[in-house]
């Protein structure tokens, strides 16, 4: 068994008053601003299950939207977050659907990346597909993130790039839409890969998009 | 090596204390020296102590209208009437207010071990280091006490309403609160883990029935009820009286009972106090309304 942290049980500092559906929720939005990284415009949140039902008394559609414009858990403006928010359109959808988990939500910015992430419990959370790729981004390690064209070889030629800055690989995850199609690639890392890193593996052929996803705090 | 059970926390103890082994446990875990250990530990009860001051100024009510202003009578009273227990009650009771209150109004707090079960330990060790004038050093020893005790229950199981009920939030927060306590009296590890046991044997089969899915009715007064739990279970402990189940077995039958628990009384707010004639009405208001 992987062995815990005390702060797993004495901690979070957190604005109340649900672990699962407020602090979850801002970690959530956190983990797709660090994902998109760009400013936005507008963003649309579907809301699953126990997030649809109990989610309005537990300040959970603040928490998304909180997280999203870069406020932490314990931000004591996140109750006032619709009152401070400018210049960004934002809305809900409610929907009840048993095949996803019961604290589930798809976060789609600028109508162009569809980020979809569950909040597991005491604050923890998912991310677990980003526009229809399987993908396993905890926030509990620095993430780069891949896609690129399905071939023979792209594994090794990215484990090497990290490999030469003397970086362990934690975890690695691949998922990819056919064969010689789009690919994603989600590698978790024991340190931060600098702009070099991601520099060099968008000069390597075929690789649409690579992003440095930092882990939460 | 993880530490699974309380028998295991007792072998690695020795002649150490709990807090001792926790902070060296979660040092090698993190990779951070045990001062850092305890820098982080005192951010939790700094903003603990902040989260009680916040919420005995406020009245400010939840979602419901039906909570949010009940510290401040327990204050009037605790100012116009003498009580029977004494200034450690009233402060134990007043401050696991104050903290549940200030969740309900998404104030700043610290979950300990979740968010709906916030007021519980805060109150036991802030009311008491208050009124012993227990220095910062031994409040810290003594929050490290209550997250070891937590963390290896949660090693077994999983510290939410929605898996075990209400034994695994405020049930476990009271027996973490127990031991603190001890701690702080200067109980020894064997009467720190009777303490813990003794709390804990005495909330299984808590249920979470939260009306509305609102962690307002019931959970805001229960931090205040088992607040003061830990203090009966801490009392007995250090006077020598023992729990005969032994701690690791008790935790197995809050798990078992968790198990064994119907969905309906697991915060899914369809049974209990949730389904009463009175928190349907509520319901409907609510509802449409919103």
């Amino acid at each position: 068994m992987e062995q815990k942290s005390i702060f797993s049980v004495i901690s979070p500092i957190m604005v109340g008053p649900s672990s699962s559906h407020t602090a979850g929720a801002v970690r959530l939005g956190l983990m797709a601003r660090n994902i998109y990284k760009e400013s936005f415009s507008k963003v649309k949140f579907v809301l699953y299950n126990s997030f649809a039902t109990t989610g309005f008394g537990h300040g959970t559609d603040k928490g998304l939207l909180a997280g999203l414009l870069g406020y932490t858990v314990d931000d004591s403006l996140i109750k006032d977050i619709f009152n401070i928010v400018k210049d960004v359109e934002y809305s809900y959808e409610y929907v009840q659907d048993i095949s996803r988990h019961p604290n589930s939500v798809d976060i789609i910015i600028d109508d162009r990346m569809k980020i979809s992430g569950d909040s597991v419990g005491a604050g923890e959370i998912r991310i677990n597909n980003i526009d229809g790729f399987e993908v396993n981004i905890k926030g509990n390690y620095d993430t780069l993130l891949l896609m690129y064209k399905d071939k023979p070889g792209m594994i090794s030629e990215v484990a090497e790039i990290i490999q030469k800055q003397r970086i362990n690989i934690a975890t690695l995850h691949c998922d990819r839409s056919s064969k010689g199609g789009v690919a994603s690639m989600c590698i978790e890392l024991d340190i931060p890969a600098g702009d070099d890193i991601v520099n060099e593996i968008k000069k390597l052929s075929d690789v649409f998009f690579v992003t440095n996803v930092r882990k939460l705090k | 090596m993880a530490i699974l059970s309380f028998e295991e926390l007792k072998n690695r103890c020795g002649s150490k204390s709990v807090y001792e082994v926790a902070q060296e446990e979660e040092s090698s875990l993190s990779e951070i020296e045990v001062d850092v250990v305890r820098l982080k530990v005192l951010e939790d009860l700094t903003a603990m102590k902040a989260a009680i001051k916040n919420g005995l100024k406020s009245t400010e009510k939840g979602i419901s209208g039906w909570c949010g202003d009940d510290c401040a009578k327990l204050r009037k009273r605790y100012r116009d009437t003498e009580t029977l227990f004494g200034k450690v009650f009233e402060k134990i009771t007043a401050y696991a207010l104050a903290t549940a209150e200030e969740n309900l109004r998404m104030g700043r707090i610290v979950a300990c071990p979740t968010a709906g079960s916030c007021g519980i330990v805060p109150s036991v060790i802030i009311a008491v280091a208050e009124e012993r004038k227990i220095p910062e050093s031994k409040q810290i020893d003594a929050l490290l006490t209550a997250g070891m005790i937590g963390l290896i229950v949660s090693n077994k199981v999983q510290l939410a309403g929605a898996v075990a009920g209400c034994q695994a939030e405020c049930g476990v927060a009271s027996a973490m609160a127990a031991g603190a306590l001890v701690e702080m009296l200067g109980g020894n590890t064997e009467e720190i883990l009777q303490a813990a046991a003794l709390a804990m044997k005495n909330i299984l089969g808590l249920t979470c029935d939260p009306v509305c899915g609102l962690v307002e009715v019931p959970c805001i007064k229960r931090n205040a009820f088992l607040g003061v739990h830990a203090v009966t279970a801490a009392e007995l402990a250090l006077c020598g009286v023992e729990s005969k189940i032994p701690i690791d077995e008790v935790t197995d039958v809050l798990k078992r009972t968790g198990e064994l628990m119907s969905p309906v009384l697991k915060e899914t707010s369809t049974g209990g106090l949730a389904k009463t004639k009175t928190a349907l009405e509520l319901e409907k208001v609510l509802f449409n309304k919103n």
